[in-house]
């Protein structure tokens, strides 16, 4: 399958222009990141950020998509070795561990609503909400996308021969676990 | 070589995802842990960005598997990826060297 989309440098064409996708993707992310530092500290109004972000809260988040990442590997790895009953459970794990992770986002931003942080309240709230509402949304089109290969392999249609397109789902989800763990940093810890 | 990136292919041990885990997680409690001691607050910007770019390196090569994969993926993300670095600094710096200059430091 890989080798009817092989280039002429014997690489899968698919991966290549996935690997180009997520290049793209990190000037995305660099520029919102970018921002948000060139923001921080600027806001005139309250709500500020040592104020209201929940490190404790935001820590288990992190886990939890670290924790995602490690489960997306093992289901690869099993689909690999056609193991699918191994590889749907993983693959479902991941997509749970990726709801878990929008839920808590979801609560965050309701919470920092009801402590009066909205997009147009204060730099922080603009350039928060942009860059980790991006994310989100990168998550949760991760999240859709998994729970449609979930129900490929239920339905028999994802196999082994199917491997690479775990494997380009897997890079997509991993790319969202390290921009988180920028996001983390950056925005969370580095207050 | 040839087979390098095609599917069906074993990049790692199961053992090799597991004990990357565990690392980070451990450096994930390390950072939150350090964030809260207050005889780290003179480093701790350093300190983080380098525990965050160990993170990042962690899963970029084995749960991407840019380690084992052709050199070319490593090509076509580290690429955009310094870029994008270039950018940020160079934002930076000329966002708050203007404010610098303005403030006559």
């Amino acid at each position: 399958m890989s080798q009817a989309h092989a280039t002429s440098m014997g690489l899968d064409s698919r991966k290549m222009a996935f690997w180009a996708f997520i290049g793209s993707e990190c000037l995305l992310f660099g520029s919102l990141i970018s921002t948000y530092l060139i923001y921080k500290g600027k806001s005139l109004v309250g709500p500020y950020p040592h104020e209201i972000l929940n490190i404790p809260f935001t820590s288990f988040s992190t886990f939890d998509l670290l924790m995602s990442s490690l489960a997306m590997v093992l289901a690869l790895a099993a689909i690999q070795r056609g193991d699918m009953k191994q590889g749907k459970t993983w693959l479902f794990v991941t997509a749970f561990l990726g709801l878990v992770f929008l839920g808590g986002q979801v609560w965050e931003f309701s919470h920092f609503m009801h402590e009066g942080l909205g997009l147009t309240t204060n730099l922080f709230g603009s350039t928060f909400y942009v860059l980790t509402g991006t994310h989100g949304t990168h998550v949760t089109v991760g999240v859709i996308w998994l729970l449609t290969l979930w129900v490929q392999a239920l339905r028999g249609k994802l196999g082994p021969g199917q491997a690479l397109t775990v494997e380009i789902t897997g890079l997509y989800w991993h790319f969202v676990d390290v921009v988180w763990i920028v996001i983390f940093t950056v925005v969370y810890l580095i207050q | 070589m040839s087979e390098q990136g095609r599917a069906g292919e074993v990049h790692a041990t199961t053992g090799t995802y597991l004990r990357v885990a565990a690392i980070l997680v451990i450096v994930t409690f390390i950072e939150v842990g350090i964030f809260y001691v207050p005889a780290f607050q003179g480093v701790l910007v350093p300190l983080l960005l380098a525990l965050s770019a160990l993170k990042f390196t962690l899963v970029v090569m084995f749960y991407m598997h840019l380690k084992f994969d052709n050199r070319f993926f490593m090509f076509l993300f580290g690429g955009p990826l310094l870029l994008a670095l270039v950018v940020v600094i160079g934002l930076l710096f000329l966002f708050f060297g203007a404010v610098r200059l303005r403030a006559g430091m």
